[in-house]
């Protein structure tokens, strides 16, 4: 049996009254993609905060590559090899995509306190990041202002940001919402190069794209995985159609 | 012993007058996203309309309701001209407005009543002071203003907890949508908390006139010690503005009380007096620091 | 699709702006001899005080425009620079020793760069504190560790309390009578200019890439692996050590340094020239200080009650024009357009 690189145990979160993840476990091996699924409302972005640092879960663990990474910071955790992209994209607005991407690249050069060379110039950090934009698919629009890139531009952006973070596991958070049909063509080429290079956590509605990518899929609903396994299995289980596809496909 | 207990009771009258400005500014920028550094500036309109009324008439007890009516008048007037267009923006142009704000008020306030301060007489009927519990004699006048404040403490604690108007108040913080959908006026309903907030921001100038000098500068003196209040409590909390008020006045009144004795056993007196004066001035943000350190979101947080 | 035409637009208009800078550098470095030309001795003094609050402002503008650490208590860093001046110059003429050695001097060299320090190491302290907060708190905090620090100064009786310090001549330079008015205002200016220079290369640089990252998105600083904190700490540290230097050049401008250099009205009216000027721009803070301290003797010739006029002013300002002189320009040309 493959050792996971991500391994999650009986996590727990309650907002107020109300439960945002209960009783979660959930593994992604190496090289996989996991998706995971569910109703809007069920969580699935609770979870990747609580994945990066972002949310203090209320109990449970959660291992990276073997170690506990329940205390580290946020960005202690990117470092370690875990990066996401964000449903609400978080992009440096005023800046041209490829800035954005090489602050990320940046950051994974060690610490930022240079004060006198020009980044702008700084061919370690451009020639790279044109290259995290272009597996994205967004090379062409390298020096576009992100305020003037369009949506699916911006998802494409997000999903390179995170690249040039060299992450280990990808968490993506609805990387296909809001995207047109040749966008999110674009997109699920766009991950299927990275299939195996990276592991990737995928949290995504447009079942079209989870069947076409995942390895595994599990199904998270009111916090709760009620499902978990191949694809095939999924599609075929009655629990999962009566709280989840059936709804969606109405 | 009744040293101790009297300076306890300067210290809780200190604090509810702080109670007043910092629960004001902190309801408005908990429920409206505006921080107004002219909140300051009402409580000096409050006690100079009090104080040119006593002036003229020699009653306190219409210069009481004129100061409040001063200072909510100029609240609602402040929200409607100036700080309802300032919602929407950060808070950086909020601060910058509202500074330009205090010194119109200021230099105003200065050409109307000039420089000098102006003093008020404590009414009759307030005059004196009583034995309280065997241990003190207290002035009625400050204990009428701890009374007055605490009244107003708990008065605003039913209006918010019990009310139809202090569940707007509560929803109108966490969902604007939602209030609106509820066919409420909400620019009518922030103008008059801004006027609520103003006057009692304006209370705490009224009852301030006989006990200090009112005096042009007055309102940025107490606006940055309720800046301090607000962060020691938790900014949004009608609450942690209540204990941060008591906390800060009593922190306050007792190192300016004890803190020269005790250093004129280690110095000579003028140094003691003088390092005294100094070490009470900045005591409570000293104390701010401290609560920083251990609980950067303040004592009592509004959410969580 | 305009992309090439703009970019081919961009070198003209960059050449334009090099043109403007060097011609107003061409104006201020002979301001002297033209103010003597035209008879109006009180401007090199008028201008020296600009091109000194111009160093605060810029300083101010690094934290508060490109980072968006909006601090209220600036008036600290420059006030604590210029008691610098002062407490070194008094044991310099007292002869008393300081902290029981003999450290008084009126050596600029030496009291510039121990200004710069003192300020960043006050600014490091309080800073540390501060920055545990963020947003509506962090600007109430700044201000109340400033006022702290401005009763720590009225307490300081040693050094004069409320009534301040006198400092009776500049401090010296080998070589050079700082005494001439002409001259201190020259070394201002050369000051001003490296301070300005060196900021273009820290926001050009890594560092600069990183404060600009906060400013926009701390959430995603974090999210791509960087603890923003001991950054915000080091921009905060920079601005004041600017600040710090403001300050000392202050002192010896004025010869004077009391409290009120550090009253939370300074702190106020260094962001508004920030503001003014525009935020996050290089050369704003530098107009900002110039046309508030203009408007300000202007309008203090007109009227003793000058606030009551610049007050609603700067509301005004605030409410209709967004980015200050540049929106104020903006929303006249489109006025007279439309």
């Amino acid at each position: 049996m493959v050792e996971p690189l991500l391994r999650v145990q009986r996590l727990f979160k309650r907002f107020g009254g109300v439960s945002a993840t209960d009783d979660l476990s959930l593994d992604v091996l190496p090289g996989e993609i996991h998706a995971l699924i569910g109703p809007n409302g069920a969580g699935k972005t609770t979870f990747i905060g609580q994945l990066m640092g972002e949310i203090r879960p209320d109990a449970g663990a959660i291992h990276f590559d073997g170690a506990d990474i329940g205390g580290f910071s946020t960005p202690k955790r990117v470092r370690a090899g875990i990066a996401r992209t964000f449903q609400i994209t978080q992009l440096l607005s005023d800046q041209t995509a490829l800035d954005n991407v090489a602050l990320a690249v940046q950051a994974g050069q060690g610490h930022s306190f240079r004060f006198l060379k020009r980044a702008a110039e700084d061919s370690s950090l451009r020639a790279p990041a044109r290259e995290y934009l272009n597996a994205a698919g967004l090379g062409a629009r390298a020096d576009v202002l992100v305020c003037e890139l369009s949506h699916g531009e911006h998802k494409q952006l997000e999903l390179a940001v995170a690249l040039a973070t060299r992450p280990r596991l990808l968490l993506l958070d609805e990387p296909m919402a809001g995207l047109g049909a040749s966008e999110s063509r674009a997109m699920v080429a766009a991950l299927k190069r990275m299939k195996g290079s990276v592991s990737i956590l995928l949290v995504e509605h447009d079942m079209d794209a989870v069947f076409a990518l995942a390895d595994r899929i599990s199904v998270l609903v009111y916090g709760r995985i009620i499902a978990s396994g191949a694809p095939a299995d999924i599609q075929a289980d009655a629990q999962v159609r009566a709280a989840y596809l059936g709804e969606g496909e109405s | 012993m009744s040293l101790l207990m009297e300076q306890a009771l300067n210290g809780v009258q200190l604090g509810v007058t702080l109670f007043l400005l910092a629960a004001g500014l902190t309801l408005i920028f908990g429920i409206m996203g505006v921080i107004n550094l002219a909140h300051g500036s009402l409580y000096m309109i409050g006690a100079y309309a009090m104080a040119a009324v006593a002036a003229k008439t020699g009653s306190f007890l219409l210069a009481f309701p004129a100061g409040l009516a001063a200072a909510g008048i100029a609240g609602v007037l402040m929200e409607y001209l100036v700080v309802r267009r300032l919602y929407a923006r950060d808070h950086l142009d909020q601060v910058l407005a509202t500074f330009g704000l205090i010194l119109f008020f200021n230099q105003l306030t200065t050409i109307l009543f000039g420089r000098q301060p102006l003093f008020v007489e404590i009414p009759d009927f307030l005059e004196g002071s009583v034995m309280i519990g065997g241990i003190v004699r207290y002035p009625v006048y400050r204990l009428a203003m701890i009374a007055v404040g605490l009244a107003t403490a708990i008065g605003l604690y039913v209006l918010i907890a019990r009310t139809r108007l202090g569940m707007l108040i509560r929803a109108g913080a966490t969902n604007r949508e939602m209030v609106r959908a509820l066919g409420v006026d909400i620019r009518l309903l922030y103008t008059l908390l801004f006027g609520v907030g103003a006057m009692l921001a304006g209370l705490a100038g009224v009852m301030a006139g006989p006990i200090l000098s009112v005096q042009v500068g007055m309102g940025e003196q107490v606006l940055i010690l309720t800046f301090v209040v607000v962060v020691i409590g938790g900014i949004g909390s009608v609450r942690g503005a209540f204990i941060g008020a008591l906390a800060v006045g009593m922190v306050d009144t007792m190192l300016r009380a004890y803190l020269p004795g005790v250093l004129r056993q280690l110095m000579a007196g003028p140094d003691a007096d003088a390092l005294a004066a100094g070490l009470s001035a900045m005591g409570v943000y000293m104390l701010m620091a401290i609560v920083l350190l251990v609980k950067p979101q303040g004592l009592a947080p509004a959410h969580g | 699709m305009d992309d090439p035409l703009k970019r081919a637009m961009a070198p003209r208009k960059n050449v334009r702006s090099v043109l403007l800078v060097a011609l107003a550098l061409v104006v201020l470095a002979v301001l002297p001899q033209l103010a003597d030309m035209f008879e109006q001795p009180a401007l090199v003094s008028l201008a020296t005080r600009i091109i000194i609050l111009a160093i605060a402002a810029a300083s101010l503008n690094l934290a508060l425009g490109y980072c968006g650490l909006v601090s209220f208590g600036h008036a600290a860093w420059y006030g604590v620079g210029g008691y610098v001046v002062g407490i070194l110059y008094n044991h310099y003429v007292s002869g008393d020793p300081l902290f029981g050695l003999p450290l008084g001097t009126d050596q600029m060299l030496i009291t510039l760069p121990v200004a710069i320090l003192v300020s960043g190491l006050f600014a490091a302290v309080f800073g540390a504190l501060s920055l545990r907060t963020s947003g509506v708190q962090f600007i109430m905090i700044t201000l109340a560790f400033a006022q702290m620090i401005f009763f720590f100064f009225v307490a300081l009786k040693a050094y004069g309390g409320d009534d301040g310090l006198i400092v009776r001549r500049r401090n010296s330079l080998p070589l050079i009578d700082t005494r001439d008015g002409a001259t201190f205002y020259w070394i201002c200016l050369v000051i001003a200019i490296a301070w300005f220079a060196l900021l273009r290369r820290i926001v050009a640089s890594r560092f600069g890439a990183v404060l600009a990252g906060v400013r926009q998105s701390e959430r995603r600083m974090a999210a791509i692996g960087i603890s923003t904190y001991r950054y915000k700490l080091a921009v905060f540290v920079i601005s004041g050590m600017g600040a710090g230097l403001a300050g000392a050049l202050m002192a010896n401008h004025a010869r004077f340094v009391s409290p009120d250099m550090l009253h939370w009205t300074q702190s106020g009216e260094f962001m508004i020239m920030v503001i003014l000027g525009g935020a996050g721009t290089l050369l704003g803070p530098a107009a900002g200080a110039a046309v508030l301290i203009l408007l300000e003797s202007q309008l203090a010739a007109f009227t003793e009650h000058w606030q009551v006029i610049l007050g609603p002013l700067l509301v005004l300002m605030i409410l209709f024009t967004r980015g200050g002189l540049s929106g104020l320009w903006k929303l006249l040309r489109g006025g007279s357009n439309g």
